[in-house]
């Protein structure tokens, strides 16, 4: 959602089916999906239950616990917070998205090895929230750490050991690393 | 919870976005970042025949100088002024609303023209540009018409805007030397909305003396207001701690703060002298006089 | 190449991670059966109304609903929700809980009744066209006007709606309050709080008619305790249910009891003969999931002008809601009146607590259940008497302590505290802050007019649930003893299968610590099997911090057993005694012969293949036991918190907080500073920002996060966490818990420094800007 808007990609045809649905056009952790969505649904509804991929999970009602964070387009975004419909001809990952071949990506390496997480819910929304941050920057303060996660609750950690785990992430993201 | 049915319409250009909306009325209901929206679709509160999905107009989302404005497009996202170097060289206090906004998901897809429509009396956004005498412009069937920010907040949640009409545009005057404004926020945690908010837009003369102000103030009523009293008394003082003692003490007694789970009155009161006093000092400072 | 199997006390990395991590967690949520439907609760907005009609027919008629029903419907299969902690003494009165509400709803967000449909949307749509007429009763909220006369009470059994008075006395109370120097008295209120797990409840039952088994899959920490109590609920064959709590997101014993919700899903699945799938929304969750505390506390303390504390008097009313839950009635009881002494060698105490029932949504156990408000309480009054004989609260915590050379300790109140060390604590956590530096910066700061204020919270609580004589002694309807097979499969990997139920608490790796220390086995062959009561032995589930201690302990001595009999195998395969033989490393060496060696997992095939066996020993290095510990463990410690108050907002800042815990022996040091970090936040959550706000009519005003504050990292401090390790002696690994002690400690601390910056004796919890403000700026 960058300031300046780039034309429609000719991809994206949505088409308005007769029963009220549209196709739409998503790439999802590299793979593109094709589907008839009602405008209604949610992203995050069509995460888990049209492509499967439960790892986005929901956590509350009103957009606040960010447990639904997938990233759009390179930004954080809540999934529970937009409709699959407008989703259409953008790049979403998902948490599921993040490692490679079996192998974890340097966050989640980094989460494992500052006990970055207790009961695993709010983690993938967590984790992506980071992410988005330590792709501008490989070395934030800690007040920037805290504010990137600020749209996630977590209520196990008590956010200490998410914070190391990210400023670890971003050292071992810098260039030359790893 | 999930929302009611309804048609979604994503124009590629205003004049179909207008006519659209023309055509439903009030059964319409525009999206742009839908940071508001969507959660008022998922608790049922509202039940739209039909959105329109604006975020595919071209030429809406940007943050210029041009002539004796700044022009700032109604897509423009909350983040796009953290991250403008416009913003936070010179007009530091949009920097200071989208920095105290929601929280970071929200400030990726959010859009000021979204926050302004939607009319929160606590609007973080109207309030700043309250004292900034910015004015909005509208398209609509019978074209561009631009709506004074005074004239612009109704009621709770309603607007000058009608329901045919979108708005585009949002223009400050340009910043020029002698210059300075700043946005305060109280609330209770990140994400909240304010228990109550203060903008001050000020321009000093090369004498330190007061030449204009306008102050916000944000959740003491139903709309955004401005503290006119507190503006009255400060015009042609020194600017320093005793005019902005007495122009603080006015405000305070301006608007009509409610009594809810954010704060007393007495309260919300007392903060509002504190903070229009800080966000009086902070003004001077950037304005580098 | 040698490996290192010395991993008790080591931070090893978790085996949970990995799912976690990459999106792959198995939650109840993610689950979806074939053919499953889904059921959504029709809620009541009244919190005190006679139910006049339900008229079902416009949902009924919705295309993809399955059923409506209300408790008519299944009235002969779905029985009332039972409390399984039916504290003795009390005159306990046990009001029917049904599962649906008949004639009468009692709290706003009370099921009365149940839509099935084709999909959550249908489902959804479906609840908002059962029509359902009240008729509005009068309703309250609060504990101080619930028992008045002339209130509509809730229930008949409890005209006055007390349901239970309950006393707690050790000492000769009124002695020690005649004879004291100085008595201090103050009326504090342990707000109401709502757990808040990131996961909202769910669970998917199945029947299987083929076998008639019923399996529910449940959002739950304590899969056994549901199985038993739903065989009583839906008078269905116990060994016929089979419950399964896959990973769970956090629980805080917000999913110990067994919900009305989780009863009828079950009922549900046998009705259709389909998969039946509930998933609460979070405001669902807010009105209709147990919440916590909810006291309001009359405390009074007796001392002597020097400080020594003689006495403690507590008379509390304790909020049950508008029906008992699970544990409810032993909360703000047995696991609250026996620690108002706390670390302290207070001679007399009494404690009167009276349940009281209230239009609101049922309370139960959040963590601490009980702890945190006996030690808020005491630590407060601590601070208040310090106040007030203007002595320092370091000082007059060490006058007081119980001297770490009298333990095990027998308290006034009837416990014996296992181990302690309480100065300990309290040095290191005062060395660590800079405690004479901090006093020195206040003294100067406040001839300038500057705020700031330190405050101490010394601790001590009971965890390990625990020695089932006594437990169930004081009603709880089961031992808790702690329930492990440790199995050793033919390649020498080992399945650890536990009572225990962790939800984040970090067991799957831990639990193989144990297991990998006791028999040198790699902690990567070693997995922890939980939460299935088809694959483990009888579990009574994860709360109460039991489940290093008690669950931990059981699998120890099961490791030990399987040892045991490794080594009487060894033993005869190398023709030596078992005496000659050394075990070091996952080996049996016999001495003086480092040739003659048997590595486990050579022996755990010898086991399998069973063709040269001792005399007397059954095949197979499998062993189980039921570990019924002697006693509750014990943990303490010293938090301090140091604050900076802005004179003219009332806005506080944490500038530091520091732990000390002494949680006996640690079996992973991260995860032990993990849970105090994440303890200590909610603790702090609770003293700063949480409190379910009810109006006049008894609506949740608190029902989202909009109005429900919960911290998010820009709120939280950065906590920096110390330990001393003094372990616990009955216990078979010296362990004891640590789920719980942040939270227990936590609140005062904050509230404590506070009251020191501002200069006044109390703030009630949460202590927001406002209320500080007021004191500074009184009118």
């Amino acid at each position: 959602m960058a300031t300046k808007r780039k034309k429609a990609s000719p991809k994206r045809k949505r088409i308005r089916t007769e029963n009220g649905t549209h196709t739409i056009t998503v790439a999802v952790n590299g793979r593109t999906f094709t589907r008839a969505v009602e405008p209604r649904v949610l992203l995050v509804d069509f995460i888990r239950d049209e492509l499967r991929l439960t790892g986005t999970h929901i956590g509350c009602d009103t957009s606040h616990c960010g447990a639904c964070t997938v990233l759009v387009d390179g930004h954080a975004v809540k999934s529970c917070t937009m409709l699959a419909v407008q989703a259409d001809g953008r790049k979403i990952t998902t948490i599921e998205g993040l490692s490679e071949h079996g192998r974890l990506h340097p966050i989640q390496e980094a989460f494992k090895a500052h006990h970055g997480l207790q009961c695993g819910f709010c983690t993938p929304g967590v984790v992506l929230a980071a992410l988005e941050l330590l792709q501008v920057e490989n070395a934030p303060s800690e007040d920037r750490i805290r504010t990137a996660i600020s749209g996630n609750i977590c209520r196990c950690t008590g956010y200490s050991s998410i914070v190391d785990s990210v400023a670890a992430a971003g050292e071992m993201m810098r260039p030359g690393k790893g | 919870m999930q929302p009611h049915s309804f048609d979604y319409v994503r124009p590629q250009t205003l004049a179909k976005a207008i006519q659209v909306l023309r055509e439903n009325g009030n059964r319409a209901k525009v999206l742009a970042g839908g940071q508001s929206l969507i959660p008022v679709l998922k608790l049922r509160l509202a039940n739209p025949r039909v959105l329109v999905d604006i975020n595919d107009l071209p030429g809406l989302a940007f943050i210029e100088e041009r002539g004796d404005r700044l022009r700032i497009g109604a897509l423009s996202r909350h983040r796009d002024f953290e991250q403008s170097k416009l913003i936070r060289a010179k007009y530091p206090i949009f920097s200071d609303v989208a920095s105290v906004l929601g929280d970071p998901q929200v400030r990726n897809l959010g859009t000021i023209g979204g926050a302004l429509a939607h009319a929160d009396p606590a609007s973080d956004w109207g309030t700043a540009l309250l004292a900034l005498e910015a004015e909005l412009i509208a398209r609509g069937p019978t074209g561009a018409r631009t709506i004074p920010i005074d004239r612009f907040f109704k009621d709770p949640f309603t607007t000058a805007l009608r329901s045919s009409e979108l708005l585009t545009e949002i223009r400050v005057p340009r910043s020029k030397s002698g210059d300075g404004g700043a946005y305060l926020k109280l609330k209770r945690k990140t994400g909240d909305f304010a228990t109550i908010g203060v903008a001050v837009q000020l321009g000093l003369d090369a004498k330190r003396n007061v030449a204009g102000v306008r102050i916000g103030l944000a959740a003491v009523g139903p709309t955004p207001i401005r503290a006119t009293g507190a503006e009255k008394a400060l015009v042609g003082r020194k600017a320093g701690p005793t005019a902005f003692a007495d122009a603080a003490k006015l405000a305070s007694e301006e608007g009509h703060p409610s009594s809810d789970l954010r704060g007393s009155e007495e309260y919300k009161r007392a903060m509002i002298e504190v903070f229009t006093r800080r966000a009086l000092e902070t003004a001077t400072a950037r304005a580098g006089r | 190449m040698a490996q290192t199997t010395k991993v008790f006390g080591q931070s090893v990395l978790r085996k949970e991670d990995d799912r976690f991590l990459t999106g792959r967690g198995n939650f109840v949520a993610d689950m979806l059966p074939p053919g499953t439907v889904f059921a959504k609760f029709v809620r009541s907005p009244y919190a005190h109304a006679r139910i006049r009609s339900i008229n079902t027919a416009k949902a009924r008629r919705l295309p993809g609903v399955l059923d409506v029903l209300t408790s008519q419907d299944m009235k002969d299969q779905v029985g009332d929700i039972i409390t399984a902690w039916a504290i003795p003494n009390a005159n306990l009165k046990t009001p029917a809980y049904p599962p649906l509400a008949r004639e009468v709803v009692r709290y706003a967000g009370e099921a009365v009744a149940v839509v099935v449909a084709e999909s959550p949307f249908i489902a959804e749509n479906a609840r908002d066209l059962v029509e359902v007429e009240y008729d509005p009763l009068p309703v309250v909220t609060d504990v101080e006007t619930a028992t008045k006369p002339g209130r509509a009470p809730l229930h008949g059994d409890a005209p006055d709606n007390v349901a239970f008075k309950w006393i707690l006395a050790g000492g000769d109370v009124d002695k020690v309050f005649q004879e004291a120097d100085v008595v201090v008295s103050q009326r504090f209120v342990n707000q109401r709080l709502q757990p808040t797990a990131m996961e909202p409840r769910a669970a998917i039952a199945q029947f299987e008619p083929g076998t008639r088994e019923l399996t529910l899959h449940v959002t739950s920490q304590n899969p056994f305790v549901h199985r038993l109590v739903l065989s009583i609920v839906l008078k269905y064959p116990e060994h016929l249910i089979h419950v399964i709590a896959p990973d769970v997101g956090g629980g805080f014993g917000s999913k110990i009891p067994v919900y009305p919700w989780e009863a009828i899903v079950c009922h549900l699945a046998m009705r259709l003969g389909r998969p039946v799938k509930w998933v609460e929304d979070r405001m669902e969750n807010y009105v209709a999931t147990t919440h916590g505390r909810d006291h309001v506390q009359y405390v009074d303390l007796a001392a002597k002008k020097d400080g020594t504390i003689l006495g403690i008097r507590a008379r509390v009313l304790a909020n049950m809601g508008a029906y008992l839950s699970t544990a409810a009635p032993g909360i703000p009881t047995i696991l609250f009146g026996f620690m108002v002494g706390g670390c302290y060698a207070i001679q007399a105490g009494r404690v009167e607590v009276t349940g009281v029932f209230t239009n609101t949504t049922p309370v139960d156990a959040y963590r601490g259940a009980g702890r945190p408000e006996a030690l808020f309480l005491l630590e407060r009054m601590v601070d208040i008497l310090a106040r007030k004989l203007k002595k320092d609260p370091a000082d007059i915590r060490r006058k007081n302590f119980i001297p770490a050379d009298k333990f095990p300790y027998p308290t006034a109140m009837g416990l014996t505290y296992d181990s302690g060390n309480y100065p300990g604590t309290l040095e290191k956590a005062l060395d660590k802050v800079g405690y004479e530096k901090l006093r020195k910066e206040q003294a100067e700061g406040r001839r300038k007019g500057k705020l700031m204020g330190i405050g101490l919270s010394t601790y001590v609580e009971i965890c390990g649930l625990g020695p089932s004589a006594v437990v169930t002694s004081t009603g709880f309807a089961g031992g808790l003893w702690g329930a492990s097979t440790v199995r050793l499969h033919p390649t020498g990997k080992a399945t650890v299968y536990t009572g225990g139920h962790p939800h984040g608490q970090g067991e799957e790796t831990t639990f193989a610590q144990i297991v990998g220390e006791e028999l040198g086995i790699p902690v990567a062959d070693i997995e922890v099997v939980h939460g299935d009561t088809k694959l483990t032995p009888y579990g009574q589930g994860t709360y109460g911090s039991r489940t290093t201690p008690v669950e931990g302990g059981s699998i120890a001595l099961s490791a030990r057993k399987v040892r045991d009999k490794a080594r009487k195998i060894a033993a005869h395969l190398l023709e030596a005694r078992e005496e000659d033989l050394e075990f070091a490393d996952g080996k049996f060496v016999v001495k003086g012969s480092p040739k003659a060696a048997k590595t486990i997992q050579e022996i755990a095939w010898a086991a399998y293949m069973a063709g040269n066996m001792p005399k007397g020993v059954e095949p197979v290095l499998d062993a189980t036991t039921f570990y019924d510990p002697t006693n509750f463990v014990f943990p303490f410690g010293c938090h301090i918190c140091v604050v900076d108050v802005d004179r003219e907002t009332g806005q506080v800042k944490i500038r530091r907080y520091v732990a000390v815990d002494d949680v006996g022996n640690q079996i992973n040091p991260m995860i032990v500073e993990g849970q105090v970090h994440g303890g200590v936040l909610q603790g702090l959550a609770q003293a700063m920002l949480e409190q379910s706000v009810y109006d006049e009519n008894g609506n949740l005003l608190t029902n989202s996060l909009i109005e429900y504050l919960v911290p998010t990292a820009l709120e939280a401090p950065r906590i920096e966490t110390d330990s001393t390790v003094t372990p616990s002696p009955h216990n078979p690994l010296g362990v004891k818990g640590v789920g719980e002690t942040g939270t227990i400690a936590s609140s005062q601390a904050y509230v404590n420094a506070v009251c020191d910056a501002v200069g006044v004796d109390h703030i009630d919890m949460p202590v927001t800007a406002e209320k500080v403000w007021r004191v500074l700026h009184p009118k």
